[in-house]
């Protein structure tokens, strides 16, 4: 066997095993006009959640009890995700202001 | 009959203290200058609650309300400045003043939980007003575009405030 084939055949095993994790991805997430676009987002355990404020006030991405990001005008904010779960989310300085995370297992 | 009906409007008006009773159609001097006073009063009930209050949702509060007003007000000077726009005193800028102006005076005389109380219900109901306000008829009359997109992003801000407000006040009932 060359030692290309043998390269081959690890390439196939590796892919099998399935064995590697998916890149963490970053995800983003535009605040204008006091809304979170998009309102509902997917994203696994690791992903970075990027906010985007283009509003001319300061807001907040907010889950009672767990996290409180300030996203200051004309800045943008980022958040690793680091558990599992469905997160309902609102802006403490305005909460009419609504979002939703669904976070899936890495 | 018509004499005893306008009596009756006339003291709903009274009694609900809407300073927005005018019924000629605002210029967009004078809405310039009505979304901006409307700010600058909010700031000064914010500025009163900095200095009074021990309560920490309330001082959170009225911080959020001195900052978000700040940040709005300045942009409509950018803007009136921009469009070459002088804004226009009116009797309904001068209602809210005196308005605002004696519920300070009312506020001033309480103290500890009975001030939180009243600045939050106030707060409230202020911003339920200027709303209904912007949406019923200073949105609608302002002519040119760019003073009629402030206004609606400013809308949606004292929206999120209404509710802050609700809520401030709720948890303090």
């Amino acid at each position: 066997m060359s030692p290309g084939r043998y390269r081959f055949v690890f390439l196939i095993m590796a892919g099998a095993m399935n064995a590697v994790p998916a890149p963490a991805a970053t995800i983003q997430v535009t605040i204008d006009q006091v809304a979170y676009a998009p309102v509902e987002i997917q994203a696994k355990v690791g992903d970075t959640i990027e906010w985007i404020n283009k509003d001319i006030v300061a807001h907040t991405v907010t889950v009672r009890g767990d996290w409180d990001v300030m996203v200051l005008p004309n800045k943008s904010a980022r958040l690793v995700v680091k558990k599992a779960g469905t997160f309902d989310y609102f802006c403490r300085f305005h909460p009419n202001m609504k979002g939703r995370m669904t976070v899936a297992p890495e | 009959m018509i004499f005893r009906l306008s009596a009756a409007v006339a003291a709903i008006c009274m009694l609900s203290g809407t300073a927005f009773a005018q019924a000629a159609k605002p210029t967009d001097p004078q809405i310039a200058h009505i979304a901006y006073t409307a700010g600058q009063l909010d700031v000064t009930a914010a500025k009163q609650a900095i200095a009074k209050s021990k309560n920490k949702e309330v001082l959170s509060f009225a911080h959020d309300m001195v900052r978000d007003h700040e940040a709005v007000n300045k942009q409509a000077l950018d803007l009136v400045k921009k469009l070459k726009v002088t804004p226009e005193d009116n009797d309904t800028s001068r209602a809210l003043s005196k308005q605002a102006a004696a519920k300070q005076a009312e506020l001033a005389k309480l103290n500890g939980a009975e001030f939180d109380k009243a600045y939050a219900a106030n707060e409230a109901a202020y911003h339920k007003t200027v709303n209904g306000a912007l949406e019923t008829t200073l949105i609608p009359s302002a002519s040119n575009p760019e003073l009629k997109s402030l206004l609606q992003t400013g809308l949606k801000i004292f929206q999120g405030h209404q509710q802050h407000a609700e809520q401030v006040a709720g948890a303090l009932k």
